[in-house]
């Protein structure tokens, strides 16, 4: 049965208090999730108090400030500040997001900073993603076309079938969605997810693509495609935007499609 | 402990090239039922009097007995569907999963049987 409460090393516990430095004005309380695989202890909560006056905007310039001048320990993935690398991925007061995307000003109160869940944690707020990244690879993520390309150009493709590809194109594989979704969490080896199936969508609409009819064969599955419930976390944890809940439901209709 | 591959895993034993028919039978089974329920509750309302003399009367007639039938067959498949989909949600090991999903069939099916059975000796006369 799905199993309602943690583990005895996995409950998390109260940790240390690192305090602002004298006469910081402008305070804000980070409350961060902390495990170290290292050593035996459970996982726990550390607070850092940061100084807002020397402080960027950002929740990821905050956990870069905490990790320069307090805690270097402190470990997190992060790359291009700018979301689209989709590194730093991370669940922040409550909900999947990018953080440098988040506002600290956007939040309410004490910050609180988790790693994605439902992943298994590698250190802190490092989630293992292997299992996400192999979900990725198993739809074929390439063109797949037997018809050669033109030998003294590229292959074409109209102005409006471009379109159809642009949304699911922007997709940074951040894992907000996937590990959003409530169906994830229950059958994430099984169930392929919304980033995944987002990316199944964006070759299934290519133009140039002529391999549509083995990619839904792999996909028509109780639980690869169908454990999705339209609980629709997908699209609104989305922190680029995209609708893998649309994508997902347009998936489904393909597969009425070519049976009537 | 297993060194598969976490591609390994995700391939799994494959597709199994089903789901669709599933998926496609619980949207026109809730179509149906928002048809069929509609009619039993303005049936029932409409009724006003639902003593045992006249709730027998009103089964008698083919029409209610064809869409009674109907309405406690679709509701039955739908429910059976919706089940099949909580248990394999929320149901990991795999002797709860099966004996979950055999018993929710077995259930199903006895209740549509009871149900139409019931519905026809009424309507069959053998009771009014």
């Amino acid at each position: 049965m799905v199993q309602l409460t943690l583990p005895e090393n996995s409950k998390v516990r109260k940790g240390e208090t690192h305090p602002a430095p004298d006469g910081a004005g402008n305070v804000r309380r980070f409350i961060v999730y902390r495990y170290d695989p290292d050593n035996e202890d459970n996982p726990r909560l550390d607070t850092y108090e940061v100084d807002m006056d020397s402080c960027g905007p950002m929740v990821l310039d905050a956990l870069i400030k905490i990790k320069d001048e307090t805690d270097p320990a402190l470990s997190f993935r992060r790359s291009c500040r700018e979301g689209i690398c989709g590194s730093c991925a991370m669940n922040i007061d409550g909900t999947n997001d990018l953080a440098c995307m988040r506002a600290i000003n956007d939040v309410k109160g004490d910050i609180k900073v988790y790693p994605l869940p439902h992943l298994p944690v590698i250190k802190d707020l490092i989630p293992d993603m292997s299992n996400f990244y192999a979900q990725y690879a198993s739809i074929k993520p390439w063109l797949q076309s037997q018809t050669p390309p033109p030998p003294d150009r590229e292959r074409l493709q109209s102005k409006e079938d471009q379109e159809k590809i642009d949304e699911p194109s922007a997709c940074i594989l951040c894992a907000c969605c996937s590990t959003g979704c409530p169906s994830y969490w229950w059958n994430d080896e099984r169930f392929l997810g919304p980033a995944t199936l987002l990316q199944a969508y964006r070759w299934l609409v290519d133009s140039r693509d002529e391999a549509a009819g083995e990619r839904l064969d792999q996909l028509e599955d109780p639980f690869r495609l169908y454990r999705c419930h339209t609980i629709m976390n997908c699209t609104n944890t989305c922190p680029k935007g995209l609708n893998p809940a649309r994508a997902i439901a347009e998936i489904k209709k393909m597969m009425l499609e070519r049976q009537h | 402990m297993s060194l598969r591959t976490p591609l390994g895993k995700v391939m799994g034993l494959g597709s199994a090239k089903e789901g669709t028919g599933h998926w496609w039978m619980q949207r026109v089974t809730a179509i149906a039922l928002i048809g069929l329920g509609l009619w039993f509750m303005i049936s029932i309302a409409a009724a006003g009097d639902l003593g045992y003399g006249s709730t027998i009367a009103w089964l008698a007639r083919p029409v209610n007995a064809v869409l009674l039938s109907s309405f406690v067959l679709t509701l039955l498949y739908h429910s059976k569907l919706g089940v099949q989909v909580v248990i394999e949600d929320y149901v990991s090991s795999p002797v709860l999963k099966v004996g979950g999903l055999l018993l929710s069939v077995f259930v199903h099916l006895l209740l549509a049987m009871a149900g139409v059975i019931s519905i026809l000796r009424i309507n069959a006369g053998g009771l009014s």
